[in-house]
């Protein structure tokens, strides 16, 4: 059995020096849901753990300046549940973010976590990409932004450079009349992985949309922002023909996999039945009802 | 492999311990600690059984390191009595026989209290969808709902 070291740093730039240097052998901890298990089952055995709990930035939510939200990535369910007001604000994310397993799940896993899992059946995924969320990442270089859509390179990897640590996500200011929702099929109605999973947010005025993102998630090798979906609806009133076509759109955009969980057919179709029911629930939102 | 040195508090106790790096804090609890109360179903975060609180956040203990414990305050099952007095959930668990094998028990009693402190007056379904991540194999869950909901009843009205 090879040694293992847990580091546990107060900063980040210790975090990315002690990452950087344990090369391939270091796995990052946050709440550890799937790494534990992953260690457990043999899957996998670091040399090196780094604990990121430590450093406040990473566990840290806070309100931007322009009114958007910043949150540090080992930030727990939990604890984004119990923010004054981000689920107000944002009660697509913040559900996609509280379906990931069970209570005492909840306390530990985080939306960081998830994404760096590089499932593309992670829950939060579609709504953060709905959301139009901006990723930080900082290694020995410095830091740089993503767009969360361009973090997951396929199942179980992502586009982050060796050594380089999620630091946090940055969700834009809300204009008036906006808001998202997130639904997921499971064949039972809770702890379970998606079958397919959509996030929709949308901005509304009078009754029309002007401006709307769709996340589509465990139906490709990656989450999927569908901009043909958002093309579909932006400028209707969210009527049956709009719908119908955005629906189509998700559709489309499937390249999904046959396995225990659902068919090739059923996740295609599946796809565009949970757009029309997730745009339903966030126009309902964006216009206060 | 070298042990660590970890300092902690456990049900209000300071208390230190030896462990592996890689050891849980199930492992821990169970181990050097001897706290036997928490048990081990799954190892892998979906039963429940070992349900503690680490700074009042409920978590299951398989699925955290027992070097993670350093400096934060965990709580088990075995700090829910005070001395020889029940806690209201243990007491209603065994007058409604909410429990048949036990193995379940601690991780129900633990996560039900969490649910309490948090919701004092909960609904059915939200006591359901709050224990959905504590599986019992005898119950039918029915009789620990009721008892849950009872308990949180009379709670309420002292």
């Amino acid at each position: 059995m090879t040694e293992l070291r847990y580091l546990a740093p107060d900063t980040l730039d210790e975090a990315v020096g002690a990452f950087a240097k344990a090369g391939s052998a270091a796995r990052i901890l946050a709440g550890g849901t799937d790494l534990l298990v992953q260690m457990r089952s043999g899957v996998l055995k670091p040399g090196v753990i780094v604990d990121i709990k430590k450093i406040p930035e990473l566990t840290a939510i806070e309100q931007t300046t322009d009114g958007g939200f910043r949150i540090g990535a080992a930030v727990s369910g939990m604890a984004l549940a119990e923010h004054e007001t981000f689920g107000k604000v944002w009660p697509g994310v913040l559900e996609a973010v509280n379906l990931i397993g069970s209570k005492q799940v909840q306390g530990r896993a985080s939306a960081g976590g998830n994404l760096c899992n590089g499932s593309p059946a992670g829950d939060s995924v579609p709504a953060m990409v709905a959301a139009g969320a901006i990723v930080t990442v900082q290694g020995q270089d410095g830091r740089r932004e993503m767009k969360v859509e361009d973090v997951p390179a396929g199942p179980g990897r992502t586009n982050l450079k060796p050594g380089e640590i999620l630091v946090s996500f940055t969700l834009p200011p809300r204009p008036p009349g906006s808001s998202d929702a997130y639904l997921r099929m499971i064949p039972r109605t809770e702890m379970d992985i998606a079958v397919v999973g959509c996030g929709v947010s949308l901005t509304m005025k009078d009754g029309v949309v002007t401006s709307a993102r769709v996340g589509l998630g465990a139906v490709a090798p990656t989450v999927l922002l569908v901009e043909d979906a958002a093309k579909a609806l932006i400028g209707s009133r969210l009527d049956d023909a709009a719908l119908a076509k955005a629906a189509s759109a998700c559709s489309a955009a499937c390249r999904p996999i046959d396995d225990k969980r659902g068919t090739i057919a059923y996740r295609t179709k599946v796809a565009g039945v949970l757009l029309k029911r997730t745009a339903a629930i966030a126009a309902q939102r964006a216009q206060g009802k | 492999m070298a042990k660590v040195h970890v300092t902690t508090t456990i049900n209000g106790e300071p208390m230190e311990f030896l462990c592996e790096p890689n050891d849980t804090m199930l492992d821990a609890l169970r181990g050097p600690l001897g706290l036997t109360g928490s048990k081990e179903g799954c190892a892998s975060g979906d039963c429940g059984a070992c349900s503690i609180t680490i700074d009042d956040r409920l978590v299951c203990s398989c699925l955290m390191l027992a070097v993670e414990s350093e400096g934060h305050e965990i709580r088990t099952i075995e700090g829910l009595a005070q001395g020889e007095r029940l806690h209201p959930l243990q007491q209603k668990f065994l007058e409604m026989a909410a429990l048949q094998c036990g193995i379940c028990t601690s991780g129900m009693l633990v996560a039900s209290d969490a649910l309490l402190k948090k919701h004092p007056d909960p609904s059915e379904e939200e006591v359901r969808f709050w224990l959905a991540g504590n599986l019992c194999r005898c119950t039918g869950y029915d009789k620990i709902v009721r008892a849950v909901m009872e308990t949180a009843a009379e709670m309420r009205a002292q």
